[in-house]
């Protein structure tokens, strides 16, 4: 018996053993287009020697598999370990087992190289809707297409496309993902840890230095040099999703650096919000540190740059190539309060363009390039008034996703030559569970809400003709029913005097309570948060999410994949492998 | 959203006696309602005639009251610390508008607000009235690195 216990003493100290292993980047089971840069870090703890430590890939010497030396950091930033490094590593297709020994400690990780077969797409359009669940595509189907006995008006352009895959979001280090890492994933066929873009996440000190793996601006610009890129986003520029195009950082808010990671890498358009981060530190209302102009540098560089829609419209019908366009300091308006609600900053900002209209734009500039182009588009805001528990807001922006992928289809019409791919990069726990009846009978909005035979049709206003209802503030409405809260009130309508806040810092200045602007209404109930006291907002899920597809390489969207494995479709369908 | 790294938040105080604490408060009172007396107030719609995407402009009232003691309303920025000699004057309360700026980032419209010594905050969310001396034109703090193109030095407040 005292034999047993101590066996699984030993069991239970060996099963933690892993903590202080040797970690390989990039991780197991990496998938990495063949010829693409990435760094290669092994990490020892407890800052052995070089002698003291040995690295192989299929039992071959670095330097040998790799065409170059490596380095060895004994101490590593002065930290308890030691790193081996090779920056800009490169491999040809294959597969590869790497082992990391150190004493009696072995690691071992496997890498599969890929090559792409022949070029299949000129053009590949990348359409993310960010946090885009089921939920907000059955209600912009229900709000723009209407829905009669069961059976909806029309379909929407993201649904009527052939190919359909679901996928996973999780990132390297938690079940459930941000926007950084996840848009990553798309960006790179590498997963990542949360915050960051472009890396795997090590032990480095500064954000700027883990190991980078490469984006597909920057493979297309080493390898295509008739191809032109465009990012398209109504989130700042700098946010997330946009920077993964270009980014290589452990920290998403660096926003100085992603300015200046946009113009090394230069993509023809670049369009969102998020201006202040170009303006020089002498400039009022700058949110650079240093003195650099980017907006001088990018207009030196070729650009043309554009502050509102008409400028950005004249620039497309004036034939310019390159673009940047900068219309809001902060996110671009999204379209309830562009078309509805006109809150916001559409006083402050009174002619910026919708998501629809840049897509639109962007073609314009970009279909001229002679060896095709590679075009990003997201429609941001769809996660963050999901994030505020505003549906209304984040469907309006559902509808605006699914007109600019309007735009783009018709854009390819028969051509055949361009692959669309349409993908939330994560969910949010968020659910249609019926309607709310002004005229059923009681006081409070529960009594209000219609479920099962009950869930009567919602009576929203005519829709204007680019699908939008003119009207939302009506007698029944959907009832949309998010998984996570902070302490609030729901009022169970529209939030016409601007985007719901749905809590404010409590008096300790630490935990969230709800808004109690919402706490008065006829209807308003108080709901007590389920979330940690911190959020003020929902969060994420990690729900798979529908991804759908049309064009040459879509075929190989089916069943559930990883998101990185959209990545590797485009680089399939644009033959971005080899040496 | 879910960025809380340090670069984000408010720049940290600096060190500070009890003592030079407990001076500071009791001279605060009659030094702001001296401040107050003679102080123009300032608004925030009222600090710029022009609000772009290429920056902004102050106004001519603004401009005309640099280096001189003005008086502002505002919302007090959740602050790193509980005590400080310097924080951010909002707008809007920024608690309540997180899904303004993507990341808790800062909105531009900031006034930082320098004390003469650290004191105290008030609980974030807050509006308070700030009297202190107007200085415009860019500034990069020697302590934090924090930069601002607007700030009241000198300055005291009170919750209203």
């Amino acid at each position: 018996m005292q034999k047993r216990t101590w066996l699984m003493a030993a069991a239970m100290l060996a099963s933690v053993a892993p903590v202080t292993a040797q970690t390989i980047y990039p991780l197991n089971r990496a998938e990495i287009l063949e010829g693409s840069r990435f760094d290669f870090k092994v990490e020892f703890p407890n800052a052995p020697a070089s002698a003291d430590v040995k690295v192989t890939i299929n039992g071959k010497p670095l330097a040998e598999a790799f065409g170059r030396e490596v380095q060895f950091v004994q101490n590593e930033e002065g930290q308890k370990h030691s790193a081996l490094w090779l920056r800009g590593a490169q491999l040809p297709a294959g597969q590869y087992v790497i082992e990391a020994t150190q004493g009696s400690n072995k690691a071992t990780v496997n890498w599969t190289v890929y090559a792409t077969p022949e070029r299949k797409a000129k053009n590949v359009i990348l359409f993310v809707g960010d946090g885009l669940s089921v939920a907000h595509r059955t209600a912009a189907r229900i709000l723009s297409k209407g829905w009669e006995q069961g059976l909806y008006g029309g379909e929407l352009a993201i649904d009527d496309m052939p190919n359909m895959a679901l996928i996973s979001t999780s990132g390297t280090d938690s079940v459930v993902t941000d926007s950084a890492n996840s848009a990553s994933a798309y960006t790179t066929g590498h997963k990542s840890c949360v915050n960051a873009l472009g890396i795997y996440c090590a032990k480095n000190a500064l954000t700027l230095d883990h190991p980078k793996v490469e984006t597909i601006s920057e493979v297309i610009k080493r390898k295509r040099a008739g191809m032109a890129i465009g990012v398209v986003t109504n989130a700042e520029i700098e946010d997330a999703t946009p920077a993964a195009m270009v980014a290589h950082t452990r920290r998403r808010s660096d926003y100085n650096d992603i300015v200046k990671m946009f113009f090394d890498v230069q993509p023809d358009v670049i369009m969102g919000g998020g201006s202040p981060n170009f303006l020089p530190k002498s400039t009022p209302g700058t949110k650079r540190t240093d003195d650099l102009d980017f907006i001088a540098k990018f207009k030196e560089a070729g650009y043309t740059l554009a502050t509102t829609k008409a400028e950005m419209n004249a620039a497309a019908a004036g034939g310019s190539k390159k673009l940047l366009g900068l219309y809001n300091t902060s996110n671009i308006d999204g379209a309830f309060d562009l078309r509805l609600a006109k809150k916001g900053s559409i006083s402050k900002f009174p002619d910026q363009p919708d998501v629809v209209e840049q897509t639109k734009a962007a073609l314009e500039m970009l279909k001229g390039a002679q060896d095709g182009f590679f075009l990003m588009v997201e429609s941001a805001r769809i996660d963050k008034y999901s994030h505020s528990l505003d549906w209304e807001r984040a469907v309006f922006d559902t509808i605006m996703l699914d007109n600019a992928v309007k735009a783009a289809k018709d854009f390819a019409g028969d051509r055949n030559d361009t692959l669309i791919i349409v993908v939330p990069d994560h969910a949010h726990p968020v659910s249609i569970v019926g309607t709310y009846d002004d005229d059923r009978p009681g006081q409070l909005l529960r009594d209000k809400l219609g479920t099962y035979a009950d869930s009567l049709p919602p009576n929203y206003g005519p829709r204007d003709a680019d699908g939008y209802p003119t009207k939302v503030d009506t007698s029944r409405r959907l009832a949309v029913a998010f998984g996570t809260y902070p302490d609030t009130c729901d009022t169970g309508r529209p939030y016409l005097d601007g985007e719901r806040v749905p809590a404010v810092k409590g008096p300790d200045g630490k935990t969230n309570v709800a808004n109690e602007k919402d706490c008065t209404g006829p209807l308003a109930t108080r709901k007590q948060g389920n979330l940690p006291f911190d959020a003020n907002s929902g969060v994420h899920a990690a729900d798979d999410v529908l991804l759908t597809a049309m064009g040459p390489g879509a075929e190989r969207f089916r069943g559930h994949k990883p998101n990185t494995f959209v990545f590797r479709v485009m680089a399939e369908a644009l033959a971005l492998g080899g040496k | 959203m879910i960025d809380n790294s340090p670069s984000r938040r408010p720049p940290g105080r600096r060190t500070f006696s009890r003592r030079g604490l407990l001076t500071g408060l009791a001279a605060l009172p009659v030094s702001l309602r001296a401040l107050a007396a003679e102080a123009e107030t300032l608004t925030f719609d009222g600090l710029y005639k022009s609000f772009g995407v290429l920056g902004f402009q102050f106004s001519d009232r603004a401009t005309s009251l640099r280096g001189k003691p003005v008086r502002m309303t505002g919302y007090m920025a959740p602050p790193l610390k509980p005590e400080s000699h310097f924080f951010v004057l909002t707008r809007e309360p920024l608690a309540i508008c997180p899904f303004c700026q993507s990341d808790a980032d800062w909105p531009v419209d900031i006034v930082v607000v320098f004390m003469r010594a650290a004191t105290p905050m008030v609980s974030a969310g807050q509006k308070v009235a700030v009297s202190g001396r107007l200085e415009i034109g860019s500034s990069t703090d020697a302590e934090t690195g924090f930069v601002s193109q607007i700030r009241l030095v000198d300055a005291g407040f009170h919750s209203v």
